[in-house]
C-alpha cells in the first residue's frame, strides 16, 4: 500500500472530523441562542404547520430567491440540486450492495455533473459582470467558487474522459468506514479530485457554507406569526420581569 | 432648496449603477451626554471603545439567534443589492443591504470567527477603529430597518436586525444618534415624544372638539385619562398636532361616537411610537411598552386600540405582548391591542357606521403600505390582513381607489424614506433621495390614472411624505391619513339636523 493511501485515509478522517463536530456546534450554538422577539417577515403562516410548508418551499424551490431575481435562481438552485444528484450518486462508493434507488439514479447523476458546473459558471460569471455582486465579493467567494468547480471538473473527467480504478476506490472507501485502510488508485485527476473534497469539507463549518444550517434557524422565516394570540418571552427577558414584579 | 440634487424620476424599479461614497457625508448628529445618559449609556465615547463594543456584540450573539444566524449565512449572492430604497435613490454602494451588513460582519469575522482571525484579508475581516464606528454611524443610519431587503433574501436575512444591533453597540460605546436618544428621552420624562405635557395635550384635545362641533353640528368627545372608559386608544403623538394626522385622529374620534364605544387617550401613555426599537434596545423599548400596561391598568380599559403609525404597529402587534404582557386583564373577546382599522374595517362589516362615499368623489387615493406593517405585523386573522383590510376600509368610503405598480406594494413596498429613526432635518437628503421609489410608482399612477393622493396609516411616513413630495413636484398635502377619508365619508348621528342633540349617553 502506498503512502498516498495513507495520507489520503488519514486526510478524511481528519475532514470528517472538522465537518462533523464543527457543524454539530453551530447548530447547538443556534439551538441554544434564543429568539426573544417575534420577527417573522410576514406575511407569515399563523401555524406551525404553514411553517414547515413555508421552510420547504424555502428549501427546496428556494421561494425567496425566486421572487427576488431570476438569474441567480436559476443558476443557484440548477446547482444545488445537480450537487445533491451528484451526492446521491456518490453513495454507490460507499455501500455494498449498492441501494436499489442509488443505482436507478445513476444515470441522472452522471448528467447533473454538467448541471452543475453549468450553475456554478453562470454564478461565478455574475460575481465578475454585475458590478454590484463584484462589489460584494471578497477573495473567499471566488475561492468557494473555484473549490466546487475544481471538484465538479474534475469528477466529469473521470466519469467521462480519463476512468479511473472505481473498484479500487470503492474499495479505499468502505474500508474507510471500518477503519481499514486499502490501497487508493494513484492517478492525478482522483487524488485532485479527493484533495478538494477534503478542502471543502474542511472549510464547511467555518464559512459561509453554514448557510446550510442557518436557514433552518432564520428567525424571519421559521417563527409562527401569533404573537397576539401567545405570549413569547425568551429566558433572559423573563429575568427582567421577575425583577420587577 | 438644498445643497444636494433631487434624484430624477425614471422607470418604476429600475436599478443604477453603483458608485462609491456617493452619500458617505451624510451622517446625523450624536447624541449629546445629556441624550444618552437618560437611557443609561456612557455620555461619550468611551476610551476602551474597542473592548467595550466587542463585549457588547459578543453579549448580542448570545441573546438574538438571529443576529448570529444572519452574520454567518450570507453567501453573496447578491439577490438584495438592488432591493433597497436607499441603493436605489443614492447609488452609494454601502446602501446595498448586504454591504451594509458587511460594515458589521467584517468586524464580527474578525474578532469571532476562526477564518477571520487567522485570515483576515480573504474573507474581508477588519479592526474595529474609530473610522468603523463613523462609518457605522452614518451607514446604519441610512437604514430604515423597513425589511424590504429581507423578503428577498433567500435565508431571510434581516439588514433591520443587523442595523438595530449597530446602533446599539454605538449606543453602549457613547456614541449614540441625537435624534433617537433625545426623543426616547421625553417619553420617558412627560410621556410621548414631542414633550407635549397633559394641559398642553387637553386643551388640543378640546380644540379638536370644538372644531369638530363647528364642522358636523355634533358633540364629539375627545377623552383624555377618563377611568373606566372601554378602550385605551394609543396613538402617535404626532396625530395630536401635525397635518394630516390630525385628521385621522378626528375620523377615529367620530368612528368611537358612531359606534357608541367609550374610550380614552392617556396622558402618562401619550405616545403609541416606541424608538426604542429603532435603537435596537431591548431594555428602552420595554420601559416604553410598560407604560401602555399601567396606563391600561391605571385607566381601568378593557381593551387597547392603537392608531396609524407603522413601526408602533410593529411593536404593538409583535412585541406587546412579550414586553408588557400577559394581558389576562382586559376583555379576551378582542385582540390585544387591537388596531384602529381592524376595529373600523368591523364596525363597516356589521353596519355600524353611515357612510357617504360621495364626500370623497374629489379624491382619487392609492395606498401607501407601510414598512412595518406590511413586513412585520399582520391585520385580522388571515395573513396578508394587514393589505387586505386597510384597502377595504378606503375602498367603503371611496369610490375611486388606485393600486401602484406591483412590485412596488404589499410586502414588496417601498419605504417612504424616513423610518427607522430617520425622520430628522439632518439626514434631509438620505429622506428625499429614499423616498425616490416610492415617487416613481406614484408618478406613474398620477399619470397614467388621474391619482389625486396619496394615503398612509403611519405618522413616520406621513410627516416624512409632507416633507420630501415637493421636492418631486407634489404638493405637501398631497399625502392623507387613512382614517381621515373615513371621517369625510363618515355620517353622524344626528349629523345635518338643525338641532343637534348629543346621543350617544355612554360618552358623557
Ligand atoms: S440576499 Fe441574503 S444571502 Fe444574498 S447577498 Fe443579500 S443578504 Fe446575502
Ligand atoms: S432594512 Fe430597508 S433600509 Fe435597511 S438595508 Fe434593508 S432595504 Fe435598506
Amino acid at each position: 500500500m502506498s503512502s498516498v493511501s495513507v495520507v489520503y485515509a488519514l486526510l478524511f478522517y481528519f475532514a470528517t472530523a472538522v465537518l462533523v463536530a464543527g457543524v454539530v456546534r453551530k447548530i447547538v450554538q443556534y439551538a441554544k441562542t434564543p429568539a426573544p422577539l417575534k420577527i417573522p417577515t410576514t406575511p407569515a403562516p399563523v401555524t406551525q404547520g404553514g411553517v414547515v410548508y413555508r421552510m420547504a418551499k424555502e428549501v427546496v424551490l428556494f421561494s425567496s430567491l425566486f421572487k427576488s431575481n431570476k438569474w441567480i435562481w436559476i443558476f443557484g438552485w440548477m446547482f444545488h440540486f445537480a450537487l445533491l444528484l451528484v451526492l446521491l450518486r456518490h453513495l454507490r462508493y460507499f455501500t455494498d450492495p449498492i441501494w436499489g434507488w442509488v443505482a436507478l439514479i445513476q444515470p441522472f447523476g452522471k448528467y447533473a455533473a454538467f448541471a452543475m458546473i453549468i450553475g456554478l459558471a453562470g454564478l461565478w460569471a455574475r460575481r465578475i459582470v454585475v458590478d454590484r455582486v463584484r462589489y460584494i465579493s471578497s477573495p473567499s467567494d471566488h475561492l468557494m467558487l473555484a473549490l466546487l468547480l475544481g471538484i465538479g471538473v474534475s469528477g466529469s473527467l473521470m466519469t467521462y474522459v480519463d476512468h479511473t480504478d472505481i473498484v479500487m476506490v470503492k474499495a479505499f472507501f468502505t474500508g474507510l468506514m471500518v477503519f481499514d485502510v486499502n490501497s487508493l488508485p494513484t492517478d492525478g485527476l482522483l487524488l485532485v479530485h479527493l484533495a478538494l473534497v477534503v478542502a471543502l469539507m474542511i472549510v464547511f463549518p467555518f464559512s459561509k457554507l453554514l448557510h446550510v444550517p442557518g436557514l433552518f434557524f432564520s428567525p424571519t422565516r421559521n417563527q409562527v406569526d401569533n404573537p397576539r394570540e401567545k405570549r413569547h418571552v425568551a429566558p433572559w427577558a423573563a429575568k427582567l420581569d421577575a425583577q420587577e414584579d | 432648496m438644498a445643497d444636494f440634487e433631487t434624484p430624477e424620476m425614471k422607470e418604476v424599479l429600475s436599478t443604477p449603477k453603483l458608485s462609491r461614497g456617493a452619500t458617505e457625508h451624510v451622517s446625523p448628529y450624536v447624541a449629546k451626554p445629556d441624550h444618552q445618559e437618560k437611557l443609561g449609556f456612557p455620555g461619550e465615547l468611551v476610551e476602551n471603545f474597542e473592548e467595550v463594543a466587542i463585549n457588547k456584540m459578543g453579549d448580542l450573539l448570545g441573546k438574538y439567534r438571529g443576529f448570529r444566524v444572519f452574520l454567518d449565512s450570507c453567501v453573496k449572492c447578491g439577490a438584495c443589492t438592488d432591493k433597497c430604497h436607499y441603493y436605489l435613490g443614492t447609488t452609494d454602494a454601502k446602501n446595498m443591504p448586504v454591504a451594509r451588513q458587511d460594515l458589521l460582519r467584517s468586524v464580527y469575522r474578525r474578532y469571532f470567527t476562526f477564518s477571520g482571525k487567522y485570515f483576515p484579508k480573504l474573507v474581508g475581516a477588519r479592526d474595529l477603529t474609530k473610522e468603523v464606528l463613523d462609518e457605522w454611524h452614518t451607514y446604519f443610519h441610512q437604514c430604515s430597518q423597513c425589511r424590504r431587503c429581507s423578503v428577498f433574501c433567500p435565508y431571510g436575512i434581516d439588514t433591520a436586525e443587523i442595523s438595530m444591533a449597530a446602533r446599539e453597540i454605538l449606543d453602549s460605546v457613547g456614541h449614540g444618534q441625537k435624534y433617537c436618544n433625545e426623543i426616547i428621552g421625553k417619553v420617558f420624562k412627560i410621556g410621548n415624544n414631542l414633550g407635549l405635557p397633559e394641559p398642553a395635550l387637553a386643551d388640543t384635545l378640546e380644540g379638536l372638539e370644538e372644531e369638530i362641533k363647528d364642522d358636523t353640528g355634533v358633540d364629539v368627545k375627545l377623552p383624555l385619562d377618563q377611568e373606566g372608559a372601554e378602550v385605551l386608544l394609543i396613538t402617535p403623538s404626532a396625530d395630536f398636532f401635525a397635518e394630516p394626522h390630525i385628521d385621522g385622529l378626528i375620523g377615529y374620534a367620530k368612528v368611537f361616537h358612531a359606534a357608541g364605544i367609550s374610550w380614552t387617550m392617556s396622558s402618562y401613555a401619550s405616545e403609541a411610537a416606541n424608538f426604542g426599537m429603532f435603537i435596537g434596545s431591548y431594555e428602552n423599548m420595554r420601559r416604553i411598552s410598560r407604560r401602555i400596561r399601567k396606563a391600561a391598568l391605571d385607566l381601568g380599559v378593557k381593551r387597547i386600540v392603537f392608531g396609524e403609525c407603522g413601526h408602533a404597529w410593529r411593536v404593538a402587534y409583535s412585541f406587546l405582548n412579550t414586553l408588557a404582557g400577559p394581558w389576562d386583564f382586559l376583555d379576551p373577546k378582542y385582540p390585544v391591542p387591537q388596531h384602529m382599522l381592524e376595529l373600523t374595517h368591523s364596525l363597516i362589516q356589521e353596519g355600524k357606521l353611515n357612510l357617504d362615499k360621495s364626500q370623497n368623489d374629489h379624491i382619487k387615493p392609492t395606498f401607501h403600505d407601510s414598512c412595518n406593517v406590511a413586513r412585520a405585523s399582520r391585520m385580522g386573522n388571515k395573513p396578508g390582513g394587514q393589505f387586505e383590510i386597510p384597502r377595504a376600509v378606503i375602498k367603503s368610503v371611496c369610490n375611486n381607489y388606485v393600486d401602484m405598480e406591483p412590485g412596488t406594494t404589499h410586502e414588496a413596498t417601498f419605504c417612504c424614506g424616513g423610518g427607522g429613526g430617520l425622520l430628522t432635518d439632518d439626514l434631509m437628503e438620505i429622506r428625499v433621495k429614499g423616498a425616490l421609489p416610492r415617487m416613481e410608482a406614484y408618478k406613474k399612477v398620477v399619470e397614467n390614472n388621474g391619482v389625486t393622493n396619496l394615503v398612509a396609516i403611519c405618522a413616520i411616513c406621513k410627516a416624512q411624505f409632507t416633507k420630501v413630495m415637493p421636492y418631486y413636484g407634489y404638493g405637501m398635502d398631497s399625502i392623507m391619513s387613512a382614517h381621515q377619508l373615513v371621517s369625510n365619508a363618515i355620517v353622524l348621528p344626528g349629523q345635518g339636523e338643525e338641532t343637534a342633540e348629543p346621543v350617544e349617553a355612554s360618552e358623557a
